[in-house]
């Protein structure tokens, strides 16, 4: 099993160490090339609007979503699901539209309103402590889309078939269970 | 709900959401919104640009809040500003009005020539420029939750970018051989706690993440700095002292992304037009020289 994780920019490397910790083979990827080498992809933290932009512009969405379309799991977090999603409120910016869900970005508020807390995830039997930096939420959902975590703020972790996607970030913590989630996807898909 | 907020993850995690970036510096909004369009991770709201302070002398302060607070509503990524060396009344001023990382920077005046601001205070996070090893770890020590290079601002000469990226890596590599007892006068002799010579050693890396500014104007600069080991690019002057500010800003993002893709790089840096003409550091006399400010 190849884990890739989206390299234009970002919380690359802490999504590496987190998979790496779990024995799983992860790799940098910012090619076209090198995302039909891998088994499940990452889109990390970061800002969604460079990270979108690069995206565009070097063809990689493309590739992305043909791979989506056949089933490779796909996980995105903060940033990584602001671009997984179908509509952002009050921002042109392109998508990758894979996961039926609307947006608020920056919905906390600034840098000095960012946050951990520990959140209850449906199927998880203790909580999860999450970082939220300058995170989104997700006001809405469509049909399909099971909603994982819910906070007074919004939606903060959602999956739509093959693609999860959370608010938070899994990778800045110590944690693995969300990680190990991802995996359990991956490995479905391969046995297919 | 136990929210936690201004938590050294929460501020060293939005440093981390910035790797691979290029942060640019603006002073209007039109700047900021073509900093953005081209694909900045985060503005830095100044007054005037370092090339300028170095031009037009006199005392350099803090931006005025207006333009920092229009700049915010402008934008939809991160927004920084920079507050003289030991002024932590324009910390508290920043962070009052929401600006989202402050740059305790050399570039402006300095306010205490003996301390620095202490950070922990803060709820916001802050970035200082190092030239060494030792003075990265004293930063760190005062609640810093990134570093970046000194290089010496407006000059667009990376010269001095390479010099202090050079020796914090060497200093790192050195410390991956030291025994305990070497530790102890390594802290000694770099002026930092022993705690973070430790955790160095034991990282491999700075706890932080570590940017390179000063003196970036093309793109083989951000592909250079990033394959010394920067984690991500400030570009202060470079930008918009050149003639085509939008498609420079572009080319250098990508070169920050694909630093390690010569062809990429090669065909961004095509027809970018005139760039700064810089400065030879040769010619600064010491009392120009904005690096030496704050140790």
């Amino acid at each position: 099993m190849l884990i890739g994780v989206v390299a234009i920019q970002g919380a690359v490397s802490e999504h590496i160490d987190m998979l790496k910790r779990l024995e799983v083979e992860a790799i940098p990827v910012k090619t076209k090339e090198d995302i039909n080498s891998v088994d499940g992809l990452i889109l990390p933290g970061g800002e969604s609007t460079t990270i979108g932009r690069l995206l565009h512009l070097y063809n990689i969405d493309t590739v992305i979503k043909k791979r989506a379309m056949e089933g490779m799991p796909i996980f995105g977090t903060c940033a990584g699901m602001i671009l997984l999603s179908k509509h952002i409120n009050s921002y042109d910016q392109p998508t990758l539209g894979l996961i039926d869900a609307t947006i608020v970005r920056n919905a906390f508020g600034r840098q000095i309103d960012s946050m951990e807390v520990d959140l209850t995830i449906k199927g998880f039997d203790s909580p999860f402590h999450a970082i939220f930096i300058r995170a989104p939420v997700v006001k809405e959902v469509g049909e399909g889309v099971e909603v994982l975590s819910e906070i007074p703020q919004g939606i903060v972790f959602i999956r739509q078939g093959n693609v999860l996607a959370s608010s938070f970030h899994p990778e800045l913590g110590t944690d693995l269970r969300i990680h190990k989630y991802f995996l359990d996807m991956v490995k479905k898909f391969l046995k297919k | 709900m136990n929210e936690a907020y201004g938590t050294i993850k929460v501020k060293r995690g939005l440093a981390e959401m910035l790797k691979g970036g290029v942060i640019m510096d603006v002073t209007s909004v039109e700047q900021a919104k073509i900093a953005e369009e081209a694909g900045a991770v985060a503005v830095m709201a100044l007054e005037r640009i370092p090339a300028d302070v170095r031009k037009e002398g006199g005392v350099a302060r803090m931006v005025d809040p207006k333009i920092a607070e229009d700049i915010m509503n402008a934008v939809s990524i991160p927004v920084m500003a920079k507050v003289r060396i030991g002024h932590f009344a324009e910390a508290q001023v920043l962070e009052a009005i929401g600006v989202d990382f402050i740059d305790e920077s050399e570039v402006l005046t300095p306010a205490d020539e003996v301390h620095h601001i202490n950070k922990w205070d803060f709820k916001v996070p802050f970035v200082c420029g190092a030239r060494d090893l030792g003075e990265a770890l004293r930063r760190i020590s005062e609640g810093a939750a990134m570093i970046r290079t000194k290089g010496e601002p407006g000059t667009g000469n990376i010269v001095e970018a390479v010099r202090h990226m050079r020796i914090v890596m060497d200093e790192i590599r050195k410390i991956q051989n030291m025994s305990e007892e070497e530790l102890f006068v390594e802290a000694k002799e770099l002026r930092a706690p022993i705690e973070l010579v430790r955790e160095v050693k034991q990282l491999g890396r700075l706890p932080v993440v570590n940017f390179a500014a000063g003196g970036i104007v093309t793109p083989a600069d951000a592909s250079l700095m990033m394959q010394l080991g920067a984690d991500g690019i400030f570009v202060g002057s470079g930008i918009f002292k050149s003639e085509n500010p939008k498609r420079r800003a572009e080319a250098i993002v990508a070169a920050t992304t694909y630093y390690d893709r010569p062809d990429i790089v090669a065909k961004v840096s095509e027809n970018l037009g005139k760039e700064m003409k810089g400065i030879d550091i040769r010619d600064l006399v010491e009392k120009d020289k904005m690096q030496i400010r704050g140790d």
